[in-house]
C-alpha cells in the first residue's frame, strides 16, 4: 500500500510538535523516501581525506544506501563518484579501499575511467560508432557526486542539486569539528586504529536520537557502568584509577549532572550535548600533551581548546562526533529495521600516542559489538523496534522540556535533559524529506 | 548439569596432556556458565584479546574487539549476574566445539607454554543463533602448582565483519 510517495502532506503529518508517528521508524516506504529525498538533499559525511592520501587512493562507502567512492584524483583533489560502471552497473572496486593507479578499470568488460570518473577507454570501441553513444549517459563515465566539500579533512557530499549550500546547512555547528581538529598541535587529524562495525536491528534514527538522550545512561547502563562503579569500590584504597574506569564510570552520573551539562541547538537538526561539562571532562592529563599544545597555540588558546568538553555533537542526518576523544560514528541505513554503525577513530597528528590509546580503549569499551555498553543500548533499540508494531499507541513521545516557541530558535543552550534536539532533528527530517517532493 | 574436576595440580612442568585438558576445561566452564571458576583460570595480570584486524600485532594503537585485563573480565562476569542487565533477559547460551589443542611451544625455563586451538563457537539468545569460527591461542604458565592463563587470544576468521551482539566469551 502506497501512502507517502509524492504526498508531502502525509510526510508532514508524521511529525508533530511533541511526538512522531511510528512509521518514521518501521515503515519501509518511509525508509525508501528517506533514501530518495532526505539523504540526497542533505550533506552526508563520506570519509576523511587521510583515508585517501595519494593520487589513485580510493575508499568505498554509502550515501544513504547508494554506493559511492571517495577518491584522490591525479591532480590531488578529492572526488566522490557513484560506484557503478556506467555500462552494466557493476561495482567498480574490488576492495573497500586501495589504490587504483591512474585509472579505474571495470572487471566485467574493461571499460576504464580516470580518477575523476570521466571515461578513458572502451575495448572494441568501433562497435559504438554511429550508435549515438556520445549522447548516452554511459559516455560520460562514472557519475560524479557534484556537490563535494572537504572541510579540514572531513569530506561531505550532497547528491541533489537542490537543498542548502554547505555553509548554510552546517552553520555554527562546524565549531565542533574545529575543536576536534584544533586538538592536534598542527591542526590535523588522521584516521587511525581501525573501524568498529556493529550491526543493529533497528532504525538508524534511534541511534541518532540516543546521542542526545541524557536520561538513559543511568538507567540503561546501570548494568555496565553501574557494575564498573561497584567493582571499583572494592579496589584497595590508593589504587590508581585505571583508564577503563575513568571512561565507563561517568555514565552513571546522576540526573543533575546531565541537566547541568547543557545542550546546544543549531539549525537543520545539528546540536551537541555538553555545553558546560561532560563525561569526558575529568580524564587524567596525558604527559607532554599540554606542553605541545601551548607551544603550538600559546597558553590561552591551548586552554580554550582543551577546555571545551562537548559530549556528543550530532550532525544531521547520520553522524556524531566526540571532539574530546576524536571519535566519529556513522549510522548507515540499510533498511527501516537495520542499521550498520561504524565507529571511526582519529589520531591527533603530532600529539602523544597515549591519546590515541585512550580513544581506542573508549571505542572498544563503548562502541564494539563486544561492548557491554553497546549491548545495553542495542537491547533498548531492538525492543523499541519491536514494540512500535503495537497499534495501541502509534506515537513516540518527545515532549520533555517542550516549549511552544522553540521552532524558530537556533544556537541556544538549554537544560541538558531536554528532548529539544530530537524534536529539532525531526523538524529537519521533515524539511529535507519534503524538499522538492 | 554435571560438574567437571578441579584444575589438576600439575608438576612444575606440565605435560602436553595437562595443557590440553586445561584448554578444554576452560571452554567447558564457559559453556556451563561457571564464570567465577572460569575467571580463576586467569592470572592476575592476564589479558583476553580478540583482535579486530587480520594478523593484528598491536593491541594498544590498533583497535580490538576486546583487549581486557582481569578487572574488565570480572566486571563482565558481575554484569552477567545483574538484576538489571536487560540484554541478558533472557540469558544468552553458548557452545564450543574445539579441535584438539596443539602444543605449539613449551619453555619450562621461562614457565611459558603456548597452545593453538581451532574452534567453532555458537552463541544464542531468543530465536537468534550465530556461528563463529576462530583460532584460539593460549599463553599459559604455572603459578603455585596450577596452570593459569596469561594471555588468551581469539582470532575470528571474519574479525573485520560487521557483527551483532557478542555477549559471552569465546
Amino acid at each position: 500500500m502506497i501512502r507517502y510517495a509524492g504526498n508531502s502532506e502525509a510526510i508532514r503529518a508524521l511529525v508533530r510538535e511533541q511526538a512522531v508517528h511510528r512509521d518514521v521508524y518501521v515503515n519501509e516506504e518511509v525508509f525508501q523516501l528517506e533514501m530518495e529525498h532526505m539523504f540526497p538533499n542533505s550533506w552526508v559525511y563520506v570519509g576523511h581525506d587521510s583515508q585517501v592520501p595519494n593520487p589513485g587512493d580510493y575508499y568505498g562507502t554509502t550515501i544513504g544506501t547508494q554506493p559511492v567512492l571517495l577518491v584522490r584524483h591525479t591532480d590531488g583533489t578529492v572526488h566522490v563518484l557513484h560506484n557503478r560502471c556506467p555500462h552494466k552497473g557493476t561495482r567498480i572496486t574490488s576492495e573497500t579501499c586501495g589504490n587504483t593507479g591512474k585509472f579505474f578499470r571495470c572487471p566485467y568488460h574493461a571499460w576504464s575511467f580516470k580518477t575523476d570518473g570521466s571515461l578513458l577507454a572502451i575495448p572494441l570501441k568501433k562497435g559504438y560508432e554511429n550508435t549515438g553513444f556520445e549522447q548516452s549517459q554511459a559516455a560520460r563515465g562514472m557519475t560524479p557526486v557534484r556537490h563535494v566539500r572537504n572541510y579540514r579533512g572531513f569530506v561531505f557530499a550532497k547528491i541533489n542539486d537542490g537543498g542548502l549550500d554547505f555553509e548554510e546547512f552546517f552553520g555554527e555547528s562546524l565549531t565542533s569539528f574545529d575543536n576536534m581538529i584544533d586538538r592536534s598541535p598542527v591542526g590535523r587529524l588522521k584516521v587511525a586504529g581501525g573501524v568498529l562495525r556493529y550491526m543493529h536491528n533497528c532504525n538508524w534514527k534511534m541511534l541518532v536520537e540516543n546521542q542526545t538522550d541524557t536520561c538513559h545512561p543511568m538507567v540503561a547502563h546501570e548494568s555496565s557502568a553501574g557494575t564498573v562503579v561497584e567493582v571499583w569500590k572494592k579496589a584497595p584504597p590508593g589504587t590508581k584509577k585505571p583508564m577503563a574506569v575513568e571512561i565507563i564510570a561517568p555514565f552513571m552520573s546522576p540526573y543533575e549532572f546531565f541537566e547541568n551539562m547543557g545542550i546546544r541547538i543549531w539549525d537543520n537538526g545539528h546540536g551537541h550535548t555538553g555545553v558546560h561539562h561532560s563525561i569526558h571532562s575529568d580524564y587524567s592529563a596525558v604527559p607532554g600533551y599540554f606542553e605541545k599544545m601551548t607551544a603550538a597555540y600559546g597558553e590561552d588558546r591551548a586552554k580554550a581548546i582543551l577546555g571545551e568538553n562537548r559530549h556528543n555533537t550530532v550532525y544531521f542526518p547520520n553522524i556524531m562526533i566526540k571532539g574530546p576523544i576524536q571519535l566519529l560514528r556513522q549510522f548507515k541505513p540499510i533498511a527501516a529495521n537495520k542499521t550498520l554503525v561504524e565507529s571511526w577513530t582519529f589520531q591527533l597528528v603530532d600529539a602523544p600516542d597515549m591519546l590515541l590509546e585512550r580513544t581506542l580503549m573508549y571505542n572498544r569499551l563503548i562502541n564494539a559489538p563486544t561492548s557491554i555498553v553497546g549491548h545495553d543500548d542495542l537491547e533498548m533499540y531492538e525492543r523499541a523496534q519491536e514494540g512500535l508494531h503495537s497499534n495501541g499507541n502509534e506515537w513516540v513521545n518527545l515532549q520533555r522540556l517542550y516549549s511552544p516557541d522553540e521552532a524558530g530558535q537556533t544556537n541556544v543552550a538549554v537544560n541538558g535533559t531536554s528532548e529539544w534536539p530530537m524534536r529539532h532533528q525531526f523538524r529537519a527530517w521533515t524539511k529535507f524529506m519534503t524538499m522538492g517532493m | 548439569m554435571s560438574t567437571v574436576a578441579e584444575v589438576p595440580v600439575v608438576n612444575t612442568v606440565p605435560t602436553d596432556q595437562e595443557l590440553i585438558d586445561f584448554v578444554v576445561r576452560e571452554a567447558r566452564l564457559i559453556d556451563q556458565q561457571r564464570f567465577d571458576e572460569w575467571l580463576d583460570m586467569y592470572a592476575d595480570d592476564a589479558f583476553y584479546w580478540m583482535p579486530l584486524e587480520w594478523n593484528q600485532t598491536d593491541p594498544r594503537l590498533t583497535c580490538s574487539l576486546m583487549y581486557e585485563d582481569k578487572l574488565l573480565l570480572s566486571i563482565r562476569v558481575e554484569r552477567l549476574k545483574g538484576a538489571r542487565t536487560f540484554s541478558q533477559k533472557p540469558k544468552s547460551r553458548c557452545h564450543h566445539v574445539l579441535q584438539t589443542p596443539q602444543v605449539d611451544s613449551r619453555d619450562p625455563s621461562t614457565n611459558s607454554y603456548v597452545t593453538w586451538t581451532p574452534m567453532h563457537y555458537v552463541e544464542t539468545r531468543l530465536d537468534e543463533q550465530t556461528l563463529y569460527a576462530a583460532w584460539v591461542t593460549h599463553h599459559l604458565g604455572v603459578e603455585n602448582g596450577r596452570l593459569k592463563i596469561k594471555l588468551k587470544r581469539v582470532d575470528l576468521i571474519n574479525c573485520d565483519a560487521a557483527f551483532g551482539n557478542i555477549q559471552l566469551f569465546m
